[in-house]
């Protein structure tokens, strides 16, 4: 279990980016952090490894202070994924760049190469195993990114904006393949604005704005309520509003979902 | 389509990037005529970019490759013309906001255009001005780029290219790091300047959702090659959705609906129009 | 990291900061030329002691003193290298404090100069503006690359890198991970820079107009003033005067309790 207590941050620029966030993160859980840019979503993620260490309150993961703890031994239990991969390739080889973080973690040559070839297929990228990371496409990487963290199997999987650049079927691909580590016990944290994607996709939602935490809920709730979206810069799922314009419709459910709209028209236009 | 209006003329254009196997584009047939507002979309790695790259003369002037066809922009040849020729009528905005501004205030990065095209300081100040107004970042002028959110940034970089007064822009997926939000402001304004100032746009997004209802035409490409090109009824008309083109949610409603054997005549672009053909149809 | 905020450029508004870039870069070369033209502790102390009321007016105490520390372990590297092979007390805190009166010129130099107005000023010296736009895009980057090189440890510190343990040559191979991919974005940031500037009509064979000029001020004109006088004064003293100076003629041989030499 991840626990956020009281959490404080300010920048060495001065600038206080969290003013007092409170949370529990159970383990198996899936959550999505939305909220605009510049509201401290990354802010916060970044101190669930230790890169960033709270300036008033704490942060405990399974129990341990992340203040009394390194980075190095709080990334094996919380793998965090940074947006841009480009921000940590550099091997000459894509199985290099995951037995780095392997050899980083202490797996002996002959478990990594085991896991290797295991990640490199779930995430469909045995074919490139000999090739350089650089010769691959954003979507690659991004995979090759992810691939080069989950593993060292760590116990939350923390994702910052995996949708950026994706179109829609590598999007679609990706909400599947997080749904599926969910279902296998990973709790996995998502920090995005994409909208339709957690829509798809259906986290709790944690809404961050100006550094507070605004509004949790499922995602069904959250994602129609426009006042508390409009607080952090969101929109509504276009579904959501066209359900809610129609007026003559009496919907007791909240609708964000292409398919569940489609079963409620149905009924209907026959 | 009318000649005398054409302002893109693409023939039978084919291209593949130096050192690369495979074509990034092939068989380009594209008329652009003025004051059209085009969106360009795909699966990635269809060639959007590398479109645009064409349209003002970074291929192939900056990106060496095989070119063939050819591609005039207001009667002229990019293979004979520089990019800086180009840029007078042709202004480009690229995706990363941080890489496309040079200076260290507002005023002069949009000064930066009209300095090289060497006019007078008197011209110069008045460009900036307009703009600045058309983009409302009048009150952004001393700030420094990097003091400003992304979308500011954005739109900063508009202004910027808007200022060397260009016929055509072309904005590669401006709205990319941009939250909904600000991205739906974006695109308001970006339809202004076709709009209200008249100015040929193509705009490449995978936001289909938000740029459709300003969009008179859409192009869809896929593997290089265009395989769609009309107006948004049309484009989201056909089962684009299966080659993983993002079109809005709506639309996809409506093709859920057809394919459960509700008669659909017409497939909606955006919301209005969804609830318009839905309350018909409910009556 | 601080180092670096040491020699960034923050607008605000000093009589410092709205110097013309031209008096500030006279005042500069003055104390360059000094500096390396003498060899005497007392004028290096009073040159440092100089800046410091300068520094205040523009308001970058507390971020020239981080140039400092950077420039520190330089600073008493030069002290010892010269110490231990036998130099003075004096020579060696002579060589020392050279370097730390030019970092700190420099460092305020570029703190209170936005490398906009020092293209500008350089273009307006009929430098050619291919070197101008060179330099200012060269220096506006730093700070951008700096936020790069550490959201790029970040990531690598996330995937288990340890940059603070080991032995040198490890620590040295540490960063092997961290320069790659600096690099890397380096070369793609200065590509997507060249497309942005073509498509601005960026062209250096063709006659630029520059939208905003500097005009030179009176108190412009009196820094100058005053700076070439001084370097006139020190040429003056160089040839015909001797500058009094802070004498300690103990080596290290003479403190130390053994004998090494």
């Amino acid at each position: 279990m991840i626990t956020i207590e009281n959490l404080y941050f300010t920048y060495p620029n001065g600038k206080e980016i969290l003013h007092g966030i409170d949370w529990e993160i159970e383990e198996g859980e899936f959550i999505a952090i939305m909220g605009e840019n510049g509201g401290g979503k990354t802010t916060l993620v970044k101190h669930l490894n230790g890169l960033l260490k709270p300036t008033h309150g704490k942060v405990l993961i399974d129990g341990i202070d992340t203040k009394k703890s390194s980075v190095a031994s709080l990334s094996r239990k919380v793998g965090l994924v940074f947006q841009n991969p480009e921000h940590q390739l550099f091997c000459e080889t894509a199985k290099d760049e995951i037995l780095f973080s392997l050899k980083n973690f202490g797996f002996n040559e002959k478990i990594a190469k085991k896991r290797i070839k295991k990640i490199l297929e779930i995430l469909n990228l045995t074919r490139y195993s000999d090739i350089s990371p650089f010769m691959l496409s954003g979507g690659e990487r991004k995979r090759l990114a992810l691939a080069s963290v989950l593993a060292w199997d760590p116990k939350y999987i923390i994702l910052d904006e995996p949708t950026i650049g994706q179109d829609h079927d590598q999007k679609s691909k990706l909400g599947n393949f997080i749904k599926q580590l969910n279902s296998q016990g990973k709790t996995v944290i998502i920090v995005t604005h994409d909208v339709e994607f957690v829509a798809e996709t259906k986290p709790k939602i944690v809404l961050l704005s100006r550094g507070k935490i605004i509004a949790t809920g499922s995602c069904t709730d959250i994602l129609t309520d426009k006042k508390i979206l409009d607080e952090a810069s969101l929109l509504m799922p276009q579904i959501s509003i066209l359900i809610n314009m129609l007026s003559n419709l009496r919907v007791e459910q909240k609708i964000v979902d292409v398919f569940e709209a489609k079963k409620i028209l149905e009924k209907f236009l026959r | 389509m009318n000649p005398l209006l054409a302002q893109i003329e693409i023939e039978n254009l084919h291209f593949t990037y130096a050192g690369t196997q495979s074509p990034s584009l092939q068989e380009i047939n594209l008329t652009i005529e003025k004051g059209d507002f085009i969106i360009l979309t795909g699966p990635s790695g269809c060639g959007k970019t590398t479109l645009c790259r064409c349209l003002n003369g970074l291929i192939p002037n900056f990106y060496n490759g095989d070119f063939e066809g050819t591609i005039k922009i207001l009667g002229m040849d990019t293979r004979n013309r520089q990019i800086s020729e180009l840029a007078r009528s042709v202004g480009f905005v690229f995706q990363n906001p941080e890489n496309q501004l040079f200076s260290l205030s507002v005023e002069r990065d949009i000064a930066f255009g009209p300095e090289n095209l060497g006019l007078q300081r008197e011209e110069i100040k008045k460009r900036v001005e307009w703009a600045l107004r058309v983009t409302g970042t009048e009150n952004l002028r001393d700030y420094a780029p990097y003091e400003l959110s992304g979308g500011q940034q954005q739109r900063v970089a508009i202004a910027s290219v808007l200022a060397m007064r260009p016929e055509i822009i072309v904005l590669d997926e401006p709205t990319s790091f941009l939250d909904p939000k600000a991205s739906n402001d974006l695109l308001m304004t970006i339809s202004k300047l076709n709009d209200e100032l008249g100015i040929t746009l193509i705009l490449v997004e995978h936001r289909l959702d938000l740029a459709s209802k300003y969009a008179k035409r859409v192009l869809i490409m896929n593997e290089g090659r265009i395989l769609l090109d009309g107006p948004p009824t049309k484009a989201y008309n056909e089962d684009v959705y299966l080659i993983g083109v993002g079109i809005p949610k709506v639309s996809l409603l409506f093709h859920l609906l057809r394919k459960d054997g509700i008669q659909i005549k017409k497939i909606p672009v955006d919301i209005s129009e969804a609830v318009q053909l839905l309350e018909r149809k409910m009556k | 990291m601080r180092l670096f905020d040491g020699f960034k450029f923050t607008k605000i508004k000093t009589p410092i900061h709205l110097l013309d870039p031209r008096s500030k870069l006279v005042l500069l070369c003055v104390i360059f030329i000094l500096s390396i033209l003498f060899s005497n502790l007392l004028l290096f102390s009073v040159i440092f002691i100089v800046q410091i009321p300068m520094i205040l007016l523009a308001k970058s105490f507390k971020r020239w003193i981080f140039s400092l520390r950077g420039g520190a372990f330089f600073a008493l590297l030069i002290f010892l290298a010269n110490f231990i092979t036998g130099s003075t007390l004096t020579f060696s805190l002579t060589m020392m404090f050279r370097f730390l009166v030019l970092i700190s010129s420099f460092s305020f130099f570029f703190m209170t100069t936005s490398p906009d107005d020092l293209g500008l000023a350089l273009e307006e010296m009929h430098i050619p503006y291919a070197l101008c736009f060179t330099f200012t895009t060269a220096v506006r980057l730093v700070p951008t690359m700096a936020i790069e090189a550490q959201t790029i440890m970040d990531a690598q510190r996330s995937r288990g890198l340890e940059l603070d343990k080991g032995n040198l040559f490890k620590r040295i191979r540490n960063y092997m991970p961290i320069l790659i991919p600096l690099i890397v974005l380096a070369i793609k940031r200065s590509i997507e820079l060249a497309e942005a500037l073509e498509s601005r009509a960026f062209d250096v064979s063709k006659k630029r107009v520059s939208y905003i000029i500097l005009k030179l001020r009176s108190i412009d004109y009196c820094v100058i003033i005053i700076a070439l006088f001084f370097l006139i004064l020190g040429f003056y003293s160089y040839f015909f005067i001797t500058l009094p100076n802070l004498e300690c003629n103990i080596r290290l041989a003479e403190i130390l309790p053994w004998k090494l030499w």
